[in-house]
């Protein structure tokens, strides 16, 4: 009996873990009309959390190269075209400049608290 | 609902039918207004353009008194008579200096977020006193210096004319670097391309273009892949592309933008009266319109860092002909320009 109080405890304390890490969430935003857009709707800045996930997919058809030479995060996914993704996790607070290299139109600030 | 009854069917078959009709009269109208120009054209809140604004900025550029040897005006490289830039594989500066970049045309810059081969300047503004201040360029200086006893603004301070036109185009603001740059931008605006026989055409006079410029534009959206890059209204995605010129020595936007992808681009071109404005390419590399399309017809001369757009196109001699007479068809005739008169006091 006292055996079976503590895997609950176990139990408890594990899920517990498991829901923290499911509390980091992954943000699709889309490449689409030359602009960055979250659910369909262009956006210029978006805020998460520390440890979320940013995904970047190109919708559009041609090639689009995400970029940023922040201090908080320096990242280069490369040019990809339409349909492919990739992702960026933002692991620390700050606020990060993400940009196209090859449509500095596309710009977006990324703020992580 | 008996979807097996002969009416039915026929029924079925003619709304699919006017469907189709509809979707294709539809992605034809959508596909192509994004071609037809802009209602307005774009100008910041703090310089609207006015008739007194646009008349000095055209007195500016045309002065050459803005350089430091009161010899090279805007115009001198920016000359109207050869589609706003120069007729030279690359720019002639001061000293008779040989640059390293073609002049590009300022036709439509209006329309274009950034100036510059490598976007450097986010806005005419800002673009307005490089060339004037840059030692290869116009060699200016807009203050007293060391080596100078008079700066460009002594110099317009100087002059009656001057004066009044600044006072009149922007009251109490005075001649300042900011009221130069916003002179010139105003003037500059002005500066539009006219409506090509391509725009008559897409605004429904179907004999505007031959059908060799028909069968060059279906090519131009389609197998040879320009319109990936040259889009819209002004015939530019306003991106940075590394086209695979043979030039290693210019590292391009990259000197702007530390992105691997930048390394050798340039800022799309605006292909609109691009047959007044050869020699071609952000190193005048090639002087016709043919060369330049054999240029991505083979997929670029070098490889590397070239962008992913860039592709051996395998076209016949004729389909490059019709890519060449489409250019052309891009080609409107330029508004006439009055040459202002100058102060001389
Ligand atoms: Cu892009």
């Amino acid at each position: 009996m006292k055996q079976k109080y503590l895997f609950n405890i176990m139990f408890i304390g594990l899920t517990m873990i498991f829901t923290t890490t499911a509390f980091s969430e992954e943000y699709v935003i889309d490449q689409h009309n030359k602009s960055f857009q979250l659910g369909g709707k262009k956006i210029e800045a978006i805020t998460i959390k520390a440890g979320d996930t940013i995904r970047f997919k190109n919708e559009d058809p041609f090639f689009h190269n995400i970029f940023s030479l922040s201090d908080l995060k320096t990242f280069d996914l490369g040019s990809f075209p339409k349909g492919q993704s990739k992702t960026v996790t933002f692991d620390k607070a700050g606020l990060a400049e993400v940009e196209c290299a090859i449509h500095p139109e596309m710009y977006m600030e990324v703020s992580v608290q | 609902m008996d979807i097996k009854s002969p009416f039915n069917k026929f029924g079925q078959k003619v709304l699919l039918a006017l469907c189709l009709s509809l979707i294709g009269t539809s992605v034809l109208a959508t596909d192509l207004s994004h071609y037809l120009r802009p209602s307005e054209i774009p100008q910041p809140d703090n310089n609207r353009m006015t008739p007194e604004r646009i008349e000095l900025g055209k007195m500016l550029f045309f002065d050459p008194r803005l350089s430091g040897s009161n010899w090279i005006s805007c115009a001198t490289c920016h000359n109207p008579g050869l589609g706003w830039s120069d007729g030279l594989p690359t720019a002639i500066g001061h000293g008779q200096k040989i640059l390293r970049r073609s002049t590009p045309t300022i036709l439509n810059t209006a329309y274009q977020p950034l100036q510059l081969w490598d976007g450097r300047a986010r806005s005419l503004e800002k673009q307005a006193l490089g060339p004037i201040e840059d030692e290869g360029e116009m060699a200016q200086r807009l203050h007293k210096s060391e080596d100078r006893s008079h700066g460009l603004i002594d110099e317009l301070n100087a002059l009656k004319g001057y004066r009044d036109a600044f006072e009149t185009a922007y009251p109490g603001e005075g001649i300042t670097k900011k009221t130069i740059a916003k002179a010139l931008s105003s003037f500059e605006r002005t500066i539009v391309s006219t409506d090509a026989p391509f725009d008559r055409w897409i605004k429904g006079d179907k004999k505007a273009m031959s059908k060799s410029a028909l069968r060059g534009f279906t090519l131009f959206e389609g197998k040879a892949n320009c319109a990936k890059c040259h889009s819209n209204f002004n015939f530019t995605d306003n991106g940075f592309h590394n086209i695979g010129l043979e030039d290693a020595t210019d590292a391009g936007r990259y000197a702007i933008r530390k992105v691997k992808i930048l390394i050798g681009a340039f800022k799309t071109p605006t292909l609109r009266d691009i047959a007044l404005t050869a020699p071609y390419m952000h190193n005048g590399a090639y002087t016709t319109l043919e060369e330049v399309i054999e240029h991505y017809n083979v997929g670029g001369i070098s490889k590397e860092n070239i962008s992913p757009n860039i592709k051996k196109l395998n076209l016949s001699n004729s389909e490059k002909s019709d890519l060449v007479v489409f250019l052309k068809s891009l080609t409107g005739k330029p508004s006439p320009i009055t040459y202002p008169m100058l102060p001389v006091e």
